[in-house]
């Protein structure tokens, strides 16, 4: 039976959609001239333009402090929720505990921003890069929980079992035996967590207040003020590090599968 | 004496994502309904008192006409996401091992690639001097004098292009696990080709389909990056109202009543769904997914 062409056809269409403009701006980037639609020559000018503007680099630095603190603190966080809504999944708590944790990714984000936006301000908190952290940490909870909920569902617990039928304690069990069976997954749950922290800009914007500044919040100044040829470069930096860290994530979920595989065998 | 510990275990490991969501998102989204009611501060802080301020100010006609607009920005945002990304994770779906994960990843990527860049990338190439503009003039298709940007319909695209990597990945999941045997035995009782597409694919990667509705017209509705930057005057979304309130009026109870609206517009494609689900789930006893 033949089959009809039109979906494959459809995906191209919409490949081209996808990557087109992204292609633009990463020509354009190298273009000397200050508008794009004009290709005036090749020049790196717009990237040595870039490394001598310390306000980029100060709300970078920001950025990746608040990052790694986020990731940090939601995957602890988020690790445990997991772990308690798959071992406890038939209590009532859970079924309330598993809502609270899915009802963050169902909300759009500008809801959370003013909501916590009026809590700190009720509460008397000083914007700030305090707020920021707080505000990254509690949506990237639900991310991680639910990524590594995933990840759990398809753990063979029966392993973790017999460690303890051979003496481990449960924090030894849990040490040795669940938490490097589980690291991949940890891994791809904190990779989801740093990009999610590094690329908001709605929430970070609500709740940042005039001092903390994020590389997204410039990012939206320099776009609002027009610096165009600037932002292309800064993207296709920014670019070709999420094209890095895709590549890296999709190495870890094929490590891991494979891991988890030879566990199986053996 | 063990069900006591178990119970212990379960609290400890509960307890510190409960109490932060609890504190950090359950907390402050029912105090926006709260603080609507509170007066403003001169200062862009919430004052004492009550006042009923915020509702009567959201009575002005503006803001029904802006929640309407929203409201069909991201209806029609959410059908033209679908009509690409139901042939697309289909095609994905079909596809070779080596070619799907190609595809796959191929999609994936955009859906990891900053928010605000690829919103950047058509602001540049929707601009008088960008290169679809200068394409256009030239085939004579658009006046040289028209503007692609700051309309309804730059809102529009946009919205697609940023939220169409979120529509393809659940059809996609869908795709990949339905039976493409059903459509050859449809095929063999007769059904023309799209006929079997309408009747029998369709249905069978129902639980995708609402997946993938729900996760951008929801995000649609609360939009406010993509409208504030290729937008203009004339294209403005509830996400707009409530940061100008925010930015500009400095006037929190009155961004607080915007977002009141904007969660019952949440709220009711969400319960919409609930509800017809759990009918759906009383037809076809024990199969949540819906499948035949």
């Amino acid at each position: 039976m033949r089959r009809s062409r039109f979906p494959f056809i459809m995906t191209g269409v919409v490949l081209v959609f996808f990557y087109l403009p992204i292609l633009i701006l990463v020509v354009d980037s190298f273009n000397s001239s200050r508008f794009g639609g004009a290709w005036r020559g090749f020049s790196l000018r717009w990237y040595a333009r870039l490394f001598r503007e310390p306000a980029i680099w100060e709300s970078a630095r920001n950025t990746l402090f608040i990052a790694l603190l986020v990731t940090f603190a939601s995957l602890v966080l988020g690790t445990t929720s997991a772990l308690a809504l798959h071992r406890f999944s038939r209590s009532r708590l859970q079924r309330f505990h598993y809502t609270l944790v899915y009802t963050p990714l169902v909300v759009p984000e500008i809801l959370m921003g003013i909501s916590l936006l009026m809590a700190f301000v009720a509460c008397g908190i000083r914007l700030g890069m305090l707020t920021i952290i707080l505000a990254h940490v509690t949506f990237c909870v639900s991310y991680v929980a639910l990524t590594v909920l995933g990840r759990l569902q398809d753990f063979d617990f029966t392993i973790v079992e017999a460690a303890r039928d051979l003496g481990a304690s449960s924090w030894m069990a849990a040490r040795r035996v669940l938490l490097p069976m589980l690291a991949p997954g940890l891994a791809a749950a904190g990779l989801i967590a740093f990009t999610l922290s590094v690329d908001d800009f709605v929430i970070t914007f609500f709740v940042a207040g005039p001092g903390a500044t994020t590389l997204p919040i410039r990012v939206y100044s320099m776009i609002k003020h027009g610096a165009t040829p600037l932002i292309n470069a800064l993207s296709t930096l920014l670019l070709a590090l999420t094209f890095t860290m895709v590549l890296i994530s999709q190495r870890l979920s094929e490590s891991g599968a494979l891991k988890s595989r030879t566990a199986e065998q053996t | 004496m063990k069900r006591h510990r178990e119970r212990g275990q379960e609290v400890l490991l509960t307890l510190p994502s409960f109490l932060w969501l609890a504190l950090f998102f359950l907390v402050p989204t029912a105090l926006v309904f709260v603080l609507a009611l509170r007066p403003a501060d001169p200062f862009g802080g919430i004052g004492r008192g009550w006042t009923l301020a915020t509702i009567r100010a959201l009575a002005d006609p503006q803001y029904l006409a802006i929640a309407w607009r929203t409201l069909w920005v991201s209806f029609t945002a959410t059908a033209i996401c679908m009509l690409l990304a139901v042939p697309t994770g289909y095609a994905v779906a079909r596809a070779s091992a080596r070619r799907r994960n190609l595809l796959l990843m191929l999609v994936i990527v955009p859906f990891w690639t900053s928010f605000l860049i690829r919103v950047f990338a058509w602001k540049s190439i929707l601009h008088p001097e960008g290169i679809i503009k200068k394409a256009l003039v030239f085939l004579g298709l658009v006046d040289a004098n028209a503007s692609l940007l700051y309309n309804l319909g730059a809102v529009i695209l946009v919205t697609v292009y940023t939220f169409l990597p979120f529509a393809i990945l659940p059809i996609f999941a869908a795709a990949e696990k339905f039976d493409y045997r059903l459509i050859e035995a449809a095929r063999d009782l007769g059904a023309r080709p799209f006929e079997a597409f309408r009747r029998v694919f369709l249905p069978g990667v129902r639980q995708g389909l609402v997946t993938a509705v729900l996760v951008v017209f929801i995000p649609a509705l609360g939009s406010y990056v993509v409208p504030d930057i290729v937008g203009g005057t004339g294209s403005e979304l509830l996400g707009n109202k409530i940061a100008q309130r925010v930015f500009v009026d400095r006037n929190l109870p009155l961004a607080g009543g915007l977002s009141i609206v904007l969660i019952l517009a949440v709220l009711a494609p969400l319960l919409a769904v609930l509800a017809l689900q759990r009918k759906a789930g009383k037809a076809v006893p024990g199969d949540g997914q819906g499948r035949p």
